[in-house]
């Protein structure tokens, strides 16, 4: 794969100032949009579409760790679902205990423990009365567990297609796990019906728009810590595991531990992701932490072009906001369309939007070129093994 | 209430114990002597009459006599009485039906059907039915029939009041290993045991009980042990056969194919559309073949698919496994949904009749005919796999792009042809499989999902290219999921079975059985 250029330092030059762009105009615009004009300006963003905006900004931030791991270091995680699940519950849990006897059942513990006849609230819980302990343990959560599966993995070179289904069984386990009532996590039904964080009501526009800013400020540091890792020699050497991971290993280095560095790394920003998804959405179930969730994950990263961060964000964006147009107009139709998507954006585009955006910049004759070359390639079967 | 109840009562009594007691001597009379010595029409009659009174002693007496004397012929007269009465009336009849018909039953032609009249009459509780299922397990040709009704007779008796006959049933029912029999003696040796004084004979029960339990027990052990085994294996099967052909694949062409638990979908309703072509088009006696013709049909089909998915997607993506495994996803996500859009949600077919039902080998070991012929099946699979790949030239010629791809193609062999055949034929052996599946599972679109992870960490454990490793890995995982499941449930057992998966490929990081290359990559 060393004719693929994406990902590298000379590309990403122009990025900053669509960088600064991009995070003014989510930054200050779109709160004053949904603020200042009236409800009928043709300007005004209303608070449903701003808060609908702030999940797809924290998807964003999962996949700029996904492309991380898989744009620029060529591994694909297919378990990435879990991490955000698991940010995802530690909040959701805190969040479960803020609602306190405003439940439906009017006890203190949560309304789907008083059904399953839990008399008492189980020892894990009981930390994530916590703000802060709830929010580290979204991050550290998943960063740990990913720490410990990752060693296993990558210390027996479990690569490639191996550890795409290693970590697919992953997330089908956890999806399992969570399903259970007797793990005390909700079952199938999830985590929901919050009512307040910190003493702010969820329930409140102002809530979510603060929600939102902090959401588009984790983005925006959650990218400069991507692009430092990848400007940084660390990045290089990603960059070299993808493309010859043998000849990392010849030079001198221990691919096996820069692996594990950058797939810890990419569970936290999944864990973080997570950790702001459930405040403004208002519910995590077992359904978003299983394989098909986690393969559209890193669809949402092909899809904007890996290799690159900003693509990575772009696409997470685009991928979802069809998402929800096309599910409320034609529910039966988003099956096709994403299936369509992975094929299509395995075989016309692999280099995603951004990539063809840039193609067509430079030129039509480098378009044609790469389709030629698609046409043509032959079958490297050393490459295969 | 009538104030001769008492009286009545004692008088019911009385006649039901005269008609237990000389039953069998009535019944061996009436035999001798045939239809000549049959109770004047006119009793049975007056007592179909009294059935319906109020007298309570004069309607359980009329019952006493209708099970007595009675015979399958009263039925449709019985029936008839039971839709017109009130509900005293019908809670009177109930029982007598019960015991007639399932006498009547237990000399049927069909095994099963005596089988399970005889279960019936063990459950009903009433001893009158103790001889004629002595009389029907004398006469019986199955061994497995005569087994059932000598275990209801036996607990009938275990019901009985005499302590003498109780010890007899309970070491009787011990010698059978009856697991049905199980509840009743637990009650009865809990029974006796009550209270702080026990005489002899209590004790004698409490004996012939707690011995009779602990046989049945260490035989029940045994047998759940045998069945566990044969669970696993079954499904072992179902993964091998799917597990064939994603390792062939995948050893061949180093593709990921996600969208391999489609194909076997496609298998399953090439199989469903089979069956629904035959109920409408052939004669009704035909339509148990349909599953003969389905098996090649499913397999053409799901090949034809294989062929296609090559052509227009796969060919593109050699040498790119994950996004090869991205692509294939898409397809899958495609396949799933214009399956539920064309066919809806839920349908199944139905087993033929020659796979219906089961064999029992022993006591408590009961094997279903649709899932031997499943493992006949796969076996069969790994038999003629090994014979194309290992002993036939075109075997020889996909073996060869498998070890060197480009110095196969340097002598000759058309590597693109060997590999679009391979992908076609796994993906046949994938529909072969939801073939099968379908007698053991309903058929819907979801049907792969449930498969594909489960087969991919048997190509994983197992390795690529040796049927070996596959085999043995499709058996290892197979096996622990059923043996697992019954101490941690099904899913801690699924989770504990990645753990063990993860923990094993740390000792072998490319599977049980590789073949070994040259190559830095492996």
């Amino acid at each position: 794969m060393s004719n693929h250029e994406w990902g590298t330092v000379a590309q990403d030059r122009g990025e900053g100032l669509i960088f600064w762009l991009i995070g003014f105009s989510l930054l200050v615009i779109m709160p004053l949009l949904n603020v200042l004009p009236g409800p009928d300006s043709w300007l005004h963003v209303s608070d449903f579409a701003l808060n609908r905006f702030g999940k797809f900004l924290a998807f964003a931030i999962l996949a700029l760790g996904l492309d991380l791991i898989w744009g620029y270091t060529g591994i694909l995680s297919l378990g990435h679902g879990v991490f955000f699940g698991l940010g995802a519950y530690a909040v959701g849990m805190h969040l479960m205990l803020t609602i306190g006897t405003e439940s439906v059942y009017g006890s203190t513990l949560p309304d789907f423990m008083v059904w399953n006849q839990v008399k008492e609230l189980p020892f894990f819980w009981k930390p994530f009365y916590s703000f802060w302990f709830a929010i580290a343990a979204a991050i550290l959560l998943p960063t740990l567990f990913a720490a410990i599966f990752g060693f296993l993995a990558f210390r027996s070179r479990i690569k490639g297609v191996y550890f795409a289904i290693i970590t697919q069984a992953l997330a089908l386990s956890a999806w399992l796990v969570f399903n259970r009532n007797e793990t005390n996590l909700g079952g199938t039904n999830g985590l929901t019906d919050f009512k307040q964080v910190l003493g702010f009501r969820l329930s409140d526009p102002g809530t979510q728009r603060g929600l939102y800013v902090l959401t588009v400020l984790s983005l925006g540091a959650a990218y400069l810590l991507c692009r430092w890792i990848t400007r940084s020699r660390t990045g290089r050497v990603l960059v070299a595991i993808r493309d010859s991971e043998q000849r990392v290993l010849f030079s001198g280095y221990s691919p096996g531990n820069y692996k594990l560095f950058v797939f810890v790394v990419s569970a936290a920003l999944a864990g973080l992701a997570g950790a702001l998804y459930v405040p403004q959405v208002g519910i995590i179930t077992p359904a978003q932490i299983g394989v098909l969730p986690s393969l559209e994950m890193v669809i949402w990263v092909a899809v904007g072009g890996r290799g690159t961060l900003i693509g990575a964000a772009l696409g997470a964006v685009g991928v979802n906001w069809a998402r929800s147009i096309l599910t409320s107009s034609f529910p039966d139709l988003w099956p096709f369309f994403l299936g369509g998507l992975f094929v299509a954006v395995v075989l016309l585009f692999p280099e995603g939007c951004l990539g063809l955006a840039r193609r067509l910049n430079s030129g039509w004759h480098a378009g044609l070129r790469f389709r030629k070359k698609l046409a043509t390639s032959e079958p490297e079967g050393q490459e295969v093994r | 209430m009538n104030p001769k109840a008492p009286n009545a009562a004692r008088h019911a009594l009385w006649v039901l114990c005269c008609g237990a007691l000389s039953l069998g001597a009535t019944s061996t009379v009436m035999a001798a002597e045939g239809p000549a010595a049959a109770p004047p029409p006119s009793a049975i009659e007056r007592a179909l009459a009294d059935l319906s009174s109020q007298d309570q002693a004069l309607q359980e007496a009329a019952v006493a006599l209708l099970i007595e004397r009675g015979d399958a012929s009263l039925l449709p007269s019985l029936e008839e009485l039971r839709s017109n009465a009130d509900r005293s009336v019908r809670l009177a009849i109930k029982p007598v039906i019960d015991l007639l018909k399932n006498r009547a039953h237990l000399t049927s032609e069909d095994a099963n059907t005596r089988r399970s009249a005889a279960t019936d009459l063990g459950m009903l509780g009433k001893p009158v039915a103790i001889p004629w299922l002595e009389q029907a397990a004398a006469r019986e040709p199955n061994r497995w029939v005569r087994y059932t009704m000598e275990e209801a007779a036996q607990l009938l008796k275990l019901a009985a009041d005499d302590p003498a006959t109780k010890i007899a049933a309970a070491t009787k029912l011990g010698e059978l290993r009856s697991q049905n029999a199980l509840p009743m003696l637990k009650e009865l040796l809990s029974g006796s045991l009550a209270g702080s004084e026990q005489s002899d004979q209590q004790k004698a029960v409490a004996r012939a009980a707690s011995g009779a339990i602990e046989r049945i027990e260490v035989w029940a052990s045994w047998s759940g042990a045998i069945e566990t085994i044969f669970r696993g294996i079954s499904l072992s099967s179902i993964l091998l056969m799917m597990s064939l052909g994603l390792a062939i694949v995948f050893g061949l062409m180093g593709v990921i194919n996600m969208a391999h638990g489609e194909l076997m979908m496609v298998g399953a309703y090439a199989t469903f559309v089979t069956q629904e072509w035959f109920r409408a088009y052939l004669p009704t006696d035909l339509f148990d073949y349909y599953f003969l013709a389905s098996m090649p049909l499913s397999f053409l089909v799901a090949a034809l698919f294989g062929l296609f998915l090559e052509a227009t997607v796969i060919r593109f993506l050699y040498g790119r496994p994950l996004e090869t495994l991205l692509a294939t996803w898409g397809v899958s996500l495609i396949m799933i949904q214009a399956a539920r859009v064309y066919f809806g949600d839920l349908t199944s077919v139905a087993a033929p009749s020659w796979l219906s039902g089961g064999a029992q080998v022993m006591v408590g070991v009961y094997l279903p005919y649709n899932r031997l012929f499943i493992i006949a099946l796969s076996a069969l699979c790994v038999v003629g796999i090994y014979l194309l790949l290992f002993r036939s030239g075109v075997g020889l010629r996909v073996r060869a792009v498998m070890q060197n791809r480009d110095m196969g193609a340097c002598l000759g062999i058309p590597t693109r042809k060997v590999d679009a055949y391979t992908f076609a034929f796994g993906s046949g052996l994938a529909g072969l499989a939801g073939c099968a599946l379908t007698l053991i599972g309903n058929v819907e679109p979801g049907l792969g999902q449930n498969y594909i992870v489960d087969s991919f960490m048997v190509v994983v454990t197992g390795g690529v290219g040796k049927l070996a490793g596959t085999i043995v890995a499709s058996l290892g995982i197979g096996g622990l999921n059923k043996l697992l499941e019954p101490s941690f449930g099904a899913v801690y057992g699924k989770v504990l079975i990645l753990v063990l998966v993860i923990l094993f490929l740390q000792r072998r990081p490319s599977g049980l059985f590789t073949i070994k290359g040259r190559y830095v990559e492996s």
